[in-house]
């Protein structure tokens, strides 16, 4: 039985998608500038579902300082600036939950469909959210 | 010439490429034959119920998330039945569905995943990636419905936080029928494989008894024929109207052995009874409203204000789990939470399934309860920066001295 499996195994595509490339490249950032200048194809990732939840987003202008999505926040990602009343967002700390989403009681905040999240200082400013 | 015979000590872990976890095994042997083991737990605390009391219910919700990353609904469902009966919250029917739903849903991942552990325990390593493969469509449907593949986010006080849409459901049937389709081919890979057989046929042998004596929950004391499922006796959510059925390998048509071979027949039999239950749901669930507290402000403001203590049980892939926690009004974390987890019920029961076992046999009895580690770690005693050991008699003095305490 796992012979026959097997064998089909061999004549089908593999169940691994091969992101970012078939053979994994030696530095991602250097195979994705190369694929900004069209020298290089991208094998693109397995698409998200609607309603995942990737990094956030903020819109600034809506929000209205009210710090409920601080106050219900688990990992304590969100920090509130008092001289403007806005807010910042470390997304290195985010464990998706989404509560902060639910909370905002005028919807400044959205779970976005990015996911690639990885950098070597948290404080990266493509980590922070403002 | 006189006959001498040598028995010696082998450590196995703490830190171990034969374990997952932190845990040491002192196995005392004679050639390759175990004659005893010591189980000494307590590597890998993380003081979760001491952060809890220090931060607002809904926080706590997700930090038990992250007790175990496995079983990431089973602790929040347990915490949220615990809290609403504290509390006094009424969840909604739907609510209840869902809740069930992604419960059923982790099973099914949660047994698939052990399998190809299993496998991989056995040197099978082809049988892994099967099973592995196979898991993706239950992981693709948990990101579906909740977000995220892990950690789904998805219990609240009063209900869950994410509706199943009318487009949803047909995905979810589609993946009760791969598996329904798989399932024949995924049985005749475990069980009727002479490898899989040789290997974990009367291996690590749990006798009824002793499954019954040394208090074994989930599929390691079905797999002993115990039928004990806390579905079937103490019903909850809505599992009371789903017939629920603890089942053991007689289920199969199998005569009850209690070895790991039997806990692999359990745990598939228990995938086909998840799609089954995950199907009546969905047929069955009502329409209405999917959380009693729409607002958040409002319900930490009756958080804040309720007291009391409450229990939740749910029979968690593993066995068992069970959280307990005491509210005080005015106060906006919990003032006691504890928490059980069904490893710890089934750290004895490792005793004698590893006795007159060979050596080899160790990765794969070990594995055969499906064990986790992390969760089942919950009390540490450090005094002056040392850890320290309470034996039966100082916790028996200390249960006296509470007695004396208590009746003045
Ligand atoms: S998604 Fe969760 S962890 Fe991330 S910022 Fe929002 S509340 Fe905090
Ligand atoms: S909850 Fe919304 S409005 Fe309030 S501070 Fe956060 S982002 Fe701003």
């Amino acid at each position: 039985m796992i012979l026959k499996v097997l064998m089909a195994q061999l004549f089908s595509r593999p169940v691994t998608n091969r992101f970012p490339a078939k053979y994994m490249p030696r530095s991602v950032t250097g195979f994705l500038a190369k694929v900004g200048q069209g020298k290089a194809k991208l094998v693109p990732p397995v698409p998200v579902p609607k309603g995942f939840r990737g990094k956030l987003a903020y819109d600034r202008e809506t929000c209205i300082g009210c710090q409920l999505c601080i106050r219900v926040c688990p990992a304590s990602v969100i920090m509130f600036k008092p001289e403007t009343k806005k807010i910042r967002i470390h997304v290195a700390r985010c464990t998706f939950c989404g509560q902060c989403v639910d909370v905002c009681p005028v919807d400044a905040l959205a779970m976005t469909e990015e996911f690639l999240l990885a950098a070597y200082d948290r404080f990266d400013p493509s980590l922070i959210v403002e | 010439m006189e006959e001498t015979r040598t028995t010696f000590e082998i450590p196995v872990g703490p830190v171990h490429p034969a374990l997952k976890e932190n845990i040491r095994f002192t196995f005392r042997v004679e050639g390759e034959r175990i004659l005893g083991v010591d189980v000494k737990p307590g590597f890998v605390h993380r003081g979760i119920e001491y952060m809890g009391m220090r931060r607002n219910l809904i926080q706590v919700l997700y930090l038990s998330e992250r007790i175990c990353g496995i079983c990431s609904i089973s602790h929040p469902i347990v915490l949220v039945q615990a809290v609403e009966q504290a509390a006094g919250i009424e969840v909604p029917p739907r609510a209840q569905y869902i809740r069930v739903i992604v419960s059923e849903l982790e099973r099914l991942h949660s047994h698939l995943l052990w399998a190809g552990v299993a496998a991989h325990e056995l040197g099978f390593d082809t049988l892994l990636h099967l099973s592995w493969k196979v898991r993706e469509a239950v992981m693709d449907i948990l990101e579906e419905l909740t977000g995220n593949r892990v950690d789904y986010a998805i219990p609240i006080y009063g209900g869950v936080r994410r509706d199943i849409s009318p487009e949803q459901m047909p995905k979810v049937s589609e993946m009760i029928r791969y598996y329904r389709g798989l399932f024949e081919e995924l049985s005749d890979t475990f069980l009727r494989d002479p490898s899989v057989e040789a290997r974990t046929r009367n291996v690590g042998v749990l006798e009824p008894e002793e499954a019954h004596e040394l208090l074994a929950v989930g599929p390691t004391a079905r797999a002993s024929g115990l039928r004990k499922d806390v579905r079937q006796d103490w019903p909850y959510l809505v599992y009371g109207d789903m017939d629920v059925r603890a089942l053991t390998p007689e289920d199969h048509g199998l005569e009850v052995r209690g070895d790991v071979f039997d806990k692999i027949v359990v745990r598939l039999l228990e995938v086909a009874q998840s799609l089954d239950l995950i199907e009546r749901c969905m047929e069955e669930m009502p329409d209405g409203e999917i959380t009693s507290f729409p607002k958040l402000p409002a319900l930490l403001a009756h958080l804040k204000k309720a007291e009391g203590e409450g229990i939740g049980r749910h029979e968690a892939p593993r066995g068992e789990v069970i959280h307990y926690v005491r509210l005080e009004a005015g106060q906006e974390g919990p003032s006691v939470w504890k928490v059980k987890a069904p490893t710890y019920s089934n750290l004895m029961p490792w005793v004698p399934m590893f006795e007159d076992q060979e050596i080899a046999d160790i990765p794969i009895i070990a594995a055969s309860i499906d064990p986790c580690m992390c969760c089942m770690d919950r009390v540490h005693v450090v005094r002056s920066g040392r850890p320290e050991e309470w034996t039966k008699q100082e916790l028996l003095r200390r249960s006296w001295e509470k007695t004396r305490r208590l009746c003045g």
